[in-house]
């Protein structure tokens, strides 16, 4: 009696640990995709999370009342009034490089941002106004504590004289950390301290729209006919692994295609969302047309003998019935291949929405990059200052394509409630 | 050469059988079923009886759901499907290029084996045939449509509290009874049943079969069964099948109780099935 249990023990534990080292496998697997993951993600926000923060310095700045038209503040030159102030501010500067490296402790475009308050305030004009601006690029990083001041000076971007102005501006409190906004409501810039991702995302949130709008109804009605009424020849068999093979054709290849057929040819204005949004449509159809024609596949074929044994037609049965079943289907394939077209690149490049531009866009017909191309472009940027800015319009993307997968999600659960 | 001498001697036997009833409604000719080169039924000869039960009984595959299907044309949908001969429903060749498939199949409804309610609520499941036939023409007449099919099914008083719920919520039972609802609600003249209670448990079965005797009444059923019982305790006639071929074909009493064909005998006793 104990033989044979022994002998059921013997085996059993070979099993046993056949089955407990694989579970072992599957989840070094998962633990280490997820480590991975862990660092991507993690060396990201290190690096882009103090993007989100820039540094101001306060200025005193005297606005002459004689010198400043109230009605035509934006014709104003308010440069030399804040050069006159960074001068008051520190009259030891009397030397041309000296005064050279004092402007640089502000931002190129600090003059702008003055106009905009004393248009906003015009009461500041003729008074001693206190005024923040922000600080220039390389002041910025410095503060952050990116620069290692041990260096040689002449290997740093700022002198040991400015790195003293700075010490003493920040003993008067006159040197500030805040929140930057214009991260999120700005478009792109020349200076680092000044560039925003929101014309790259309207961008690409534009570019999507024109996407969607195109591969989605086509898509779904090219899988629908595929599916229900096409009949199951060699031609349609062709069509199909056609489909498939378009799947696979690497998007630099649809880029080129915009560029011949959609600028060249029919002359539509270039790196316009609206062309964005048709090549990155043509490389997100064959997406659509896979994942509609499989969720077809999936509605089960009593549905489809329900309706037609009620003397449904063939339309009626497929649109009352089967197209409504496989909708949160071919919706989630949709937003996948939405999800891929946000991060593509390349087939933008060659469409011309790698130009710089500052504006962020009113419609599908004015110039724009989005946001891959603007990672791309400010990656390419020498200036210290975009190293930050890069990882975190990274981190923009990525949540852009979390929001769109949870709307994936939302709408499946939404629509699959009514099964 | 064997088997068309034995195709012979079945046709022979059907006319011994000499079960010609009058007032038929569904009548097939000759009719022959070929599924890509394989042959499913032979020259089928059958008259269906006006407002009776006739069962369709034998072992699967003999061809009898392939027959039921081509009473409303199901099989047109099954490309390498193709039928031969003649069918007429009450005196008209469904085949004929003027029919509509259609309406044909408003004409002949069909509630199959295992219940497909649509997963819509249970009056939309009802008043689906209805509005795309363009039966009604308002909302108060489309209810009566609804109320009326539900209590001809037998189903009014356990859902009329919950209309608006879904269809697919149901239980087995009461899902195929709305799949008969909503087959009866296009006002068909014939009902075809394929296996209607073979997912269900007895109690159901038995709530089913009591509908089908009072479904009579107002229409013509044809029901595929497996269950030898079944066909002899709801239907009028009986046809069995076998191999594609009708063997014998009569009053149900007489099918059990005296089977002129030795496989009939063998297939109701249960000696081959």
């Amino acid at each position: 009696m104990t033989d044979h249990i022994d002998i059921i023990r013997v085996e059993g534990s070979t099993r046993h640990r056949a089955q407990k080292r694989f579970q072992l496998y599957g989840l070094l697997a998962v633990s280490l995709s997820l480590a991975f993951l862990f660092i991507m993600v993690g060396s990201i926000v290190l690096r882009g999370s103090s993007a989100f923060r820039q540094s101001f310095v306060q200025v005193e700045i005297e606005l002459p009342a004689d010198a400043i038209d109230p009605d035509d503040v934006r014709g104003t030159r308010f440069g030399k009034f804040l050069k006159q102030a960074l001068r008051n501010k520190f009259p030891q500067a009397t030397t041309q490089k000296d005064k050279k490296q004092l402007y640089k402790l502000v931002s190129a475009t600090a003059e702008y941002s003055i106009r905009e308050q004393v248009e906003d305030n015009p009461q500041l004009i003729g008074t001693h106004a206190k005024i923040w601006v922000r600080t220039s690029s390389d002041v910025d990083i410095y503060l952050k504590g990116y620069v290692d001041t041990d260096l040689d000076e002449s290997k740093r971007r700022l002198s040991d004289q400015q790195l003293e102005w700075l010490a003493l501006l920040q003993q008067e409190n006159k040197i500030e950390s805040r929140i930057n906004t214009k991260f999120f409501t700005g478009g792109d810039s020349r200076e680092p301290e000044q560039v925003g991702v929101l014309g790259a995302v309207i961008g690409s949130a534009l570019s999507l729209l024109v996407c969607f709008l195109l591969s989605f109804p086509l898509g779904v009605l090219t899988a629908v006919y595929l599916e229900e009424f096409a009949p199951k020849n060699k031609f349609n068999r062709i069509i199909e692994v056609n489909i498939n093979n378009l799947a696979a054709v690497p998007s630099i290849v649809f880029g080129l295609l915009g560029l011949a057929i959609f600028l060249n040819f029919f002359g539509l204005p270039r790196s316009t969302p609206l062309v964005g949004g048709m090549v990155l449509a043509l490389m997100t159809l064959p997406t659509i047309i896979i994942a509609s024609r499989a969720s077809l596949r999936a509605v089960p074929p009593s549905i489809r003998e329900a309706a037609m044994g009620i003397g449904a037609s063939k339309v009626q049965t497929t649109f009352h019935h089967v197209v409504p079943l496989a909708m949160p289907g071919m919706l989630t394939g949709s937003i996948i291949g939405m999800a891929q077209a946000l991060g593509e690149t390349a087939p933008l490049l060659m469409i011309g929405m790698v130009a710089f531009i500052v504006d962020v866009p009113q419609g599908i017909t004015d110039a724009t990059t989005a946001l891959p191309v603007q990672i791309f472009l400010w990656a390419d940027s020498p200036e210290r200052g975009f190293l930050e800015k890069t990882s975190a319009a990274i981190m923009v993307l990525l949540a852009f394509l979390i929001v769109m997968n949870l709307v994936a999600i939302i709408l499946r659960r939404r629509l699959e409630q009514r099964w | 050469m064997n088997s068309i001498v034995m195709r012979e001697n079945i046709n022979t036997m059907i006319e011994h059988s000499d079960f010609a009833p009058e007032n038929s409604i569904i009548s097939a000719k000759n009719v022959d079923v070929f599924y890509g080169e394989k042959q499913a039924l032979f020259n089928m000869n059958l008259d269906v009886v006006e407002n009776s039960v006739t069962a369709l009984i034998g072992p699967s595959g003999c061809g009898k759901s392939t027959l039921l299907r081509c009473f409303n044309r199901m099989n047109d949908v099954i490309p390498i499907c193709h039928v031969e001969g003649s069918i007429t429903l009450g005196g008209q060749d469904i085949h004929a290029s003027n029919v509509d498939v259609v309406s044909l199949r408003q004409k002949v409804g069909m509630v199959f084996q295992k219940p497909n309610p649509f997963p819509k609520s249970i009056y939309d499941n009802i008043a689906y045939g209805p509005r795309i036939h363009g039966m009604t023409t308002s909302k108060a007449e489309l209810d009566e449509v609804v109320e009326k099919s539900l209590k001809r099914a037998g189903l009014w008083d356990e859902v009329k509290d919950r209309l608006d719920k879904l269809g697919t919520g149901l239980s087995g039972g009461q899902q195929q009874r709305l799949c008969i609802a909503r087959a009866i609600a296009v006002q068909p003249k014939v009902i075809l049943m394929d296996e209607p209670c073979s997912a269900l448990d007895p109690i159901a079965t038995a709530t089913v079969e009591e509908l089908i005797d009072e479904l009579r009444e107002r229409f013509t059923i044809i029901i595929v069964t497996h269950s030898m019982q079944q066909a002899a305790r709801v239907s009028m006639h009986t046809a069995f099948f076998h191999l594609g071929n009708l063997v014998e074909y009569g009053a149900t009493s007489d099918i059990f109780t005296a089977p002129k064909d030795e496989r009939t005998q063998n297939y109701i006793t249960g000696r081959i099935g």
